[in-house]
């Protein structure tokens, strides 16, 4: 079957597909990427771009949508009042929780005022939703439906309720591109609870885990240890907890162990996630003084470096709350 | 000739709108390295069927668009495809003659050298290479493109009659 468009095309190489063309468009590319890549001259030209993809993020993630909605007109009235039930026990466990730690956060704060320290405890966060659109299979990035207009800005830390997530490493107008404490390329200062060990935990490419490379035999970790975030390189707050070590063996060199952990958040798509304020500027605005900061330096704190996220170059130590 | 080609543009646009669509719509997590490369797809069927509407050019912008969905690199998707639209515009006068089965191992063909392509933008970027599993999509894409190709056909030869 003939079809449409061949009565005129050639035989042979269309004009379009000469290789100069080719050479052109490549060249083209290649610019761009490294325009991309190298400064950051596109940012705005892509901030602006992706307004119109508001639309296509919409009905993209319509089926998701749709799939829950459906799921809340399916299930039954039993498990739903089951849940309901659950919810309220959680709910009045964590109240109770919450009433204790207002007490030893009260202390904290006399102690505090004692010692004469003046860090912040308060943790500044606002809630946004995942979106469900995959940017990249390859690359751990979700987009969240907040953008420049909610004062998002690179580098901000995200979590759900039950640990880290990642951060923003991408703003948009309405949007903004998270990238996963387990993508490959990022990696998260942490601390084992348990000893105090301080290490890196790197992204695996794989959502359900993430690997701690040379840790030395003698530091004793051990399965069940949990991680939380130290607070070296200042992009992460402390004390947030990361994931739970599940295998511990040694590396190919014997000399060091490598940690395998399961991230402690609920790396699947859909749902709600905090996005932690910057507190540098909760400290500035303290009461009126600015106050020293002991931490990476501005520029460097900040860098919106979309791949090498990794705090740890830009290490240096700053007071843990 | 003229009815025929809008025709024959509304599938086109309307291809190109599902493409873009699937390129970021949600799959389940373990289903996700089977994610085909739908806008190589596309291009590799156009540039075939009407390399008038799927040239260079074409290509080019539409991995732009993909690059801005997908918030990767600007230029990378861009990149591919022009490499993808060039390759098939030259083999083109050959392709559209292969059996079935003969097409699809050379779409097979590209979809692995569009992969080998993306491994080289990335190790130029100094992303850290990834898994085993980046290579099962070329795989789902030439099992999806016996019916993505007689799909389209079918689409558009459903359409001709109607409007002239």
């Amino acid at each position: 079957m003939p079809s449409p468009g061949n009565d005129t095309s050639p035989l042979f190489a269309e004009a379009d597909s000469s290789t100069l063309g080719l050479v052109g468009f490549v060249l083209l590319a290649v610019v761009l990427m490294v325009a991309d890549h190298r400064g950051h001259f596109l940012d705005a030209i892509r901030r602006e771009a992706t307004v119109l993809a508001g639309p296509v993020y919409w009905i993209a993630s319509a089926p998701a949508r749709a799939g829950r909605a459906v799921h809340g007109m399916v299930v039954d009235r039993g498990r739903l009042t089951d849940e309901n039930a659950q919810l309220r026990q959680d709910l009045l466990l964590a109240q109770a929780r919450l009433a204790r730690l207002t007490a030893v956060a009260d202390q904290n704060t006399r102690l505090r005022e004692l010692l004469d320290a003046r860090t912040r405890l308060g943790l500044q966060a606002q809630l946004g939703e995942l979106i469900d659109v995959d940017l990249e299979p390859f690359r751990h990035r979700v987009l969240i439906g907040l953008g420049e207009g909610d004062g998002l800005a690179p580098g901000q830390a995200v979590m759900d309720s039950r640990g880290v997530l990642g951060q923003v490493v991408e703003v948009r107008r309405d949007h903004s591109v998270l990238i996963l404490i387990t993508d490959p390329g990022h990696a998260i200062p942490v601390r084992v609870a348990r000893t105090g060990l301080r290490s890196i935990a790197y992204g695996s490419g794989s959502l359900d885990s993430l690997s701690l490379p040379h840790i030395p035999f003698s530091a004793g970790v051990r399965v069940g240890d949990t991680l939380v975030t130290s607070g070296i390189g200042g992009l992460f707050p402390a004390g947030l907890p990361v994931g739970t070590i599940r295998q511990v063996e040694p590396d190919d060199s014997a000399t060091f162990v490598l940690a395998i952990a399961t991230p402690a958040a609920a790396m699947a798509r859909s749902g709600e996630v905090l996005v932690l304020h910057d507190e540098r500027l909760q400290m500035i605005d303290g009461d009126g003084m600015a106050l020293e900061f002991v931490g990476p330096p501005e520029e460097l704190a900040t860098t919106p470096t979309a791949i090498s996220a990794t705090p740890d170059v830009e290490a240096d130590e700053r007071p843990a709350p | 000739m003229s009815l025929r080609t809008r025709s024959d543009s509304n599938v086109y646009w309307a291809t190109l709108a599902v493409g873009v669509l699937l390129a970021v719509v949600a799959v389940p997590a373990p289903l996700l390295p089977f994610k085909p490369f739908w806008l190589g797809l596309l291009v590799i069927y156009w540039a075939l069927e009407a390399p008038e509407r799927m040239g260079l050019r074409n290509a080019f912008l539409l991995g732009l668009l993909g690059d801005l969905l997908a918030g990767n690199l600007i230029g990378e998707q861009a990149l591919r495809l022009t490499i993808i639209a060039f390759i098939v515009l030259r083999l083109r006068s050959r392709m559209r003659f292969f059996p079935m089965l003969q097409q699809a191992l050379v779409v097979f063909a590209l979809l692995l050298n569009d992969r080998v392509v993306m491994l080289m933008v990335r190790a130029f970027q100094g992303t850290a290479p990834p898994d085993w599993t980046f290579w099962v999509a070329p795989f789902t894409g030439v099992f999806l493109w016996p019916w993505l190709f007689l799909l389209l056909d079918i689409a558009r030869a459903r359409v001709r009659p109607r409007e002239s």
